[in-house]
């Protein structure tokens, strides 16, 4: 059944606007895509008709507020399909989801001489909360490889968890290389040996149906601006049980319960975990972007993606002289395309597309052992969602031809 | 916001950062390997980008008699740093610094520098409209600052 794109771009407000003479083609939607109008609305009603702090208010406008931010939770609840509301928690973005989860469970329940597991694909978000965490209890850190085609490459289980294992944590779709991690294998495994497990979502939320009881993870952490929402609101999805152990992460107003001169008692889940007035807007208007989806539906969502990022790969091969990374079948990616064209640098190659008018990331993509690893410094990086069309890859084809008579002689 | 001008200015911008000695540069590098001897040398990274420039130098009575660089990264720090290879060779010690101060205050869109001393140089003058390239013209520049530091 697909999308109707022609229909989605009318939604778009920026996708109008040209660049440099040129009409946009945006292809970063994997460091933040962009906002339909009924996203940029519901702000401007939010503002507009029912500014109020929540949850204390005893008026109108406080009531009408408490309500909208708590149906956002609701609607990412049932996007996820979590087993309940209470284990969606509101955060400022992915990386501050994982370091609520190192700073709480990792201190109570990590110590010296045990194991946490990553992969060599981490963006920094999730490695860096974990190496701290591990200097500071005396643990250590052991990274999975990856094969070839920039898969995980996976040893046996019982040769994958150690005894010592406490952790494991992984992207369920890689940001730098679009590969997707067969994490309903890996949640199996690890609840059989009673390993924990995190998944960073940030870029597989967005772009893959996720089910939260069907995966079977622990914690799942992603982002609204990378799902057309706004800036400013992450989610934190976590089992119930965990929670409920787990002290809370930053204190202050609305996480507590009772509060006297000698201490405090916690709030109950979710808002044990929502220290302070939140960012009350953008949760509301990442519900309308929720909403948006939804009505799109993830399965349409996923099957155009393939197509345009399938038609990207041959169109990228056809180009010759081009280094791709990831799994060659889009079945089997996200919505990333990472490659590097002849010998020119990614920055070189990004400043030129930006004068064609397509904006593509161009770096190390916050993924430097990655890197290292591949033995580059850097990549492009063209990353697409449910407004890209074909014919903007051919715009992006015909801008990487100009790049190369540019810096060739 | 987008008209016919405004397009023909951006192109002559995009001609701005890499005019023809910088992709001269690019193409054919000077300078580019490593000194059987050197007295000083420094590697130089840029975090954000992943450029890396290694430079070497060798002096002898306060004059710098040969300088190399290695590196890897985009065409404004390899150029840069090939054309800071031509500007130092045969310069005393004090007269690169002297120059490397002219060029970051150049990179950093200072007024009264003397552009003529600069000669080549300033072909780089275009990069400063691009302010997240500014690093990569610079970093040859603080490396052979470095690498100067380390002759005593």
């Amino acid at each position: 059944m697909g999308l109707d794109v022609a229909r989605i771009r009318k939604d778009f407000p920026i996708l109008e606007r040209q660049v440099y003479g040129k009409p946009l083609v945006y292809l970063d939607n994997a460091a933040t895509s962009q906002k339909p109008r009924r996203v940029i609305d519901a702000l401007v009603r939010y503002y507009e008709q029912h500014n109020a702090n929540i949850h204390r208010a005893v008026h109108c406008l406080g009531e009408e507020a408490t309500a909208a931010y708590e149906e956002a939770r609701d609607k990412v609840s049932a996007f996820v399909n979590s087993a309940s509301r209470e284990c969606i928690v509101f955060t400022r973005n992915t990386t501050e989801a994982i370091n609520l989860v190192a700073y709480t469970w990792g201190r109570a329940n990590i110590g010296e001489g045990d194991e946490i597991i990553l992969t060599q694909m981490e963006h920094h978000s999730n490695l860096i909360p974990w190496q701290r965490l591990a200097v500071e209890r005396g643990a250590s850190i052991r990274y999975i490889g990856l094969t070839g085609e920039q898969t995980l490459d996976l040893p046996d289980p019982d040769h994958l968890f150690g005894q010592r294992t406490k952790l494991i944590a992984m992207p369920h779709v890689s940001n730098s290389m679009g590969t997707i991690n067969p994490i309903e294998e890996i949640a199996q495994e690890a609840r059989k040996r009673g390993v924990t497990f995190l998944v960073d979502g940030a870029q597989g939320a967005p772009h893959l149906a996720v089910d939260m009881q069907a995966i079977g993870c622990d914690f799942y952490a992603f982002s609204s601006h990378k799902m057309l929402g706004p800036t400013g609101v992450g989610v934190l999805y976590a089992r119930r049980d965990l929670l409920d152990e787990m002290e809370p992460f930053l204190g202050g107003g609305e996480m507590i319960r009772k509060v006297t001169l000698d201490g405090a008692t916690w709030n109950d889940l979710p808002w044990k975990f929502e220290a302070g007035t939140p960012n009350i807007a953008d949760v509301i208007a990442f519900g309308a972007a929720i909403d948006y989806l939804t009505d799109l539906g993830m399965d349409n969502v996923r099957e155009h993606e393939i197509e345009v990022i399938g038609y990207a790969l041959d169109s990228l091969r056809k180009l010759g002289d081009i280094t791709l990374y990831g799994p060659s079948d889009p079945r089997n990616r996200g919505g990333v395309v990472s490659f590097n064209y002849g010998d020119l640098h990614p920055h070189d190659v990004g400043t030129i597309l930006d004068r064609h008018g397509v904006a593509v990331r161009a770096g190390h993509h916050c993924t430097q052992p990655l890197m290292r690893e591949l033995g580059v410094s850097g990549t492009a990086r063209a990353s697409f969602y449910i407004y890209n069309t074909r014919e903007e890859v051919d715009v992006l084809i015909d801008a990487l031809k100009a790049a190369r008579d540019f810096f060739s002689e | 916001m987008s008209n016919r001008d405004d397009y023909a200015r951006q192109e002559a911008e995009l001609d701005d950062l890499y005019r023809e000695i910088i992709l001269d540069h690019y193409r054919h590098p000077r300078h580019r390997g490593s000194l059987a001897d050197p007295t000083a040398s420094h590697e130089g990274l840029n975090p954000l980008c992943g450029d890396e420039v290694t430079v070497q130098l060798a002096v002898s009575d306060g004059r710098i008699v040969d300088v190399a660089y290695l590196g890897s990264g985009c065409s404004i720090s390899q150029s840069s740093a090939s054309m800071m290879t031509e500007a130092v060779e045969g310069k005393a010690v004090g007269e690169a610094r002297a120059l490397s101060d002219s060029f970051t205050a150049m990179m950093r869109g200072e007024s009264g520098i003397d552009l003529e001393a600069l000669g080549d140089l300033e072909a780089l003058s275009g990069v400063r409209r691009f302010p997240v390239r500014v690093k990569c013209a610079t970093l040859a520049w603080h490396t052979l600052n470095e690498a100067l530091d380390e002759i005593v």
